[in-house]
């Protein structure tokens, strides 16, 4: 077990490298761009290489790509242009509120999902595995801003009963959470819930559930203690790898109610130009994605109870 | 010769087997539905430059409401928007746009994806690392920040759109394909291929690609999908195509703040969106339930 999590450890670092170099290559490599987004437009050639002189931007690629890396394992992402002050002061706060509607999210999802995709795998073919397989088809197909578009058409504009924007400005507010939270629920739970009945129903027909029913155990009793841990296994990799595609539509969201998440930080970075900023959150977001793919390996053996380790 | 032979055979049955397919989507209601609301979009696609449409470019009157009365006795359906363009008009134009650039992504993203996955399949050892190893640190990235990488470091063009989709999407398409080929490998006629010495381009292109397509071609429904919400959702946050032709994803977020007054200018199109996607993913699901039946 620990020779696979430190294999597996070594193969999420070496990614982990390979992606910082390519992002300080694309980035970096033109010196001269770098100050001149920095400094601005109007800045003249002899103001940039003076700049450039001055941090450091003279000295080898490499030596320049580790000292990069080594500030970033620091904390120090550099500074802002946009908004004028060191990149982590922006960042943390911005990437603490995205954790808290991811959280909600999967807290509500989670459940959700699973509870649905059990039902309807029970038994292939009824009618609750219909009802489900077409509402989770129905849902996935409602991109996040077209069904933001629908809810904040009827829950604000027709009931009136939620705010139109999150930009929680007097304090954290449960009404400027919902409406962002349930779309991404509503887009998000289909997915798990296919991958969960999926799982469900090739557990259903193998031959130790047909044994355990033979033997007379109670359906419900089969269902809950013989079914779902082999069926869970394949769902629980799903929720985790979903980290890797939630933060587009943590994006959209978070541009559609107008919320102070890490998406809209990233997003105005790279329609501004903000170079360290983009540097910063693209790294974070890689380094969230292989480590989230990392605990899924680790947890998929953990579960699985043919893989044994002594 | 024996070429000839084999292809006179199997181009009737090819045929055969095309409208045998057709015949097949009957027995799935789902598919019947999924095809006929991707057809409506492609229908109106295509028909847009000779249905009688205002331009969708004009600025006419601004703030109609649907099925309010034009200025010269037409009619606007859908209404107006902000700018006083005719929103029917640019729903239907926005469906070409939005169509032609999801099929040539998807389109391109496939034929890069099969080639990766069938020689890393196929010929193993060194190409399938190397290939497997790049894929993976592709697939790494979370798929949003390829774009945006990609998008704001070359500039939104549709042919950027075009490689963004194939560097996030092809990775996928490579383990599906590499996956099948592994298995199609060991299968009799392609060790009858290759002591009839057909080089191994030939085995590849002819004789294991073609027996893939059974569950490719669902995948490809699906990413069809996909790619239409990711053109749409890259227009809505503002990496899309460059104004003014009419894009889903921009309408939305241009009319966006006008919901309180005049919701219809942003729930058109997102109900234009959601439906071809519905189209797409009902198709993708109808044509799994028939190839499980099989």
């Amino acid at each position: 077990m620990l020779i696979l999590a430190f294999r597996r450890f070594l193969s999420m670092a070496l990614i982990m490298v390979i992606v910082s170099f390519t992002l300080f290559a694309i980035f970096e490599s033109d010196k001269l761009s770098v100050a001149g987004k920095v400094l601005g437009p109007y800045s003249n050639t002899e103001q940039r290489e003076l700049w450039l002189d001055q941090n450091g931007y003279n000295e080898p690629f490499l030596e320049r790509y580790v000292t990069w890396v080594g500030n970033a394992l620091t904390g120090d992402f550099g500074y802002s242009i946009q908004y004028k002050s060191p990149v982590a002061d922006v960042l943390w706060p911005r990437l603490g509120n995205t954790a808290i509607l991811a959280g909600l999210y999967m807290l509500f999802m989670i459940p959700l999902s699973l509870t649905l995709g059990v039902i309807a795998g029970m038994k292939e073919g009824s009618i609750q595995d219909r009802v489900v397989s077409v509402g989770s088809v129905l849902t996935t197909s409602v991109p996040e801003f077209a069904s933001a578009t629908f809810f904040s058409a009827i829950f604000v504009f027709w009931l009136g009963w939620l705010p139109g924007t999150s930009a929680m400005t007097s304090g954290f507010s449960w009404a400027e959470i919902f409406l962002p939270v349930f779309v991404l629920v509503m887009y998000g739970f289909g997915y798990t819930t296919r991958m969960t009945r999926a799982s469900m129903a090739e557990v259903m027909t193998s031959h130790y559930i047909r044994t355990a029913v033979l033997k007379g155990i109670p359906y419900r009793r089969v269902i809950m203690k013989h079914a779902l841990r082999n069926a869970l296994i394949a769902p629980f990799t799903v929720i985790i790898l979903q980290l890797n595609w939630l933060l587009s539509g943590v994006i959209v969201v978070e541009v559609f109610f107008a919320y102070k998440g890490f998406g809209k930080l990233l997003l105005d970075a790279a329609l501004f130009g903000d170079i360290f900023v983009i540097e910063a959150c693209t790294l974070v977001a890689v380094f969230v994605a292989v480590f989230s793919q990392f605990i899924s390996d680790i947890g998929y053996t953990l579960l699985n109870p043919r893989i044994r380790f002594t | 010769m024996t070429a000839e032979i084999q292809s006179n055979d199997t181009s009737p049955s090819a045929m055969s087997k095309f409208f045998k397919s057709v015949g097949l989507l009957r027995e799935s209601p789902i598919a019947i539905f999924g095809l006929s609301l991707i057809l409506f979009w492609v229908i109106l696609a295509i028909l847009a430059p000779i249905l009688p449409l205002y331009d969708p470019n004009a600025p006419l009157e601004p703030f109609k409401m649907p099925l309010s009365d034009a200025r010269d006795g037409g009619l606007y359906w859908l209404g107006t928007d902000h700018k006083g363009r005719d929103i029917l008009s640019r729903v239907i134009f926005g469906a070409q746009q939005v169509l032609i650039w999801a099929t040539t992504a998807t389109a391109v993203a496939y034929i890069v994806g099969m080639l990766m996955g069938v020689v890393a399949g196929y010929l193993g050892g060194w190409w399938d690392e190397v290939i497997s190893f790049i894929s993976n640190v592709l697939l790494s990235f979370p798929v949003i920040v390829l774009y945006i990488i990609i998008i704001t470091y070359l500039g939104a063009t549709g042919f950027n759109i075009v490689l963004a989709v194939t560097f996030a999407s092809a990775p996928g398409i490579m383990r599906i394909v590499r996956g099948l080929v592994l298995d199609l490998r060991t299968r009799d006629y392609i060790f009858a291929a290759q002591t009839r010495g057909e080089s191994a381009m030939y085995i590849m292109l002819v004789e294991l690609l073609p027996n893939a397509r059974g569950p490719l071609i669902v995948d490809a429904c699906l990413r069809l999908g996909y790619t239409t919400i990711t053109i749409a959702m890259l227009g809505y946050l503002g990496l899309g195509l460059p104004p003014p032709d009419p894009d889903w994803g921009k309408m939305i977020a241009e009319t966006q703040p006008l919901g309180s007054f005049a919701g219809h200018m942003a729930i058109v199109p997102a109900a234009a969106i959601s439906s071809l996607v519905l189209g797409f993913n009902l198709l993708a699901d109808g044509l799994r339930e028939i190839s499980m039946k099989d």
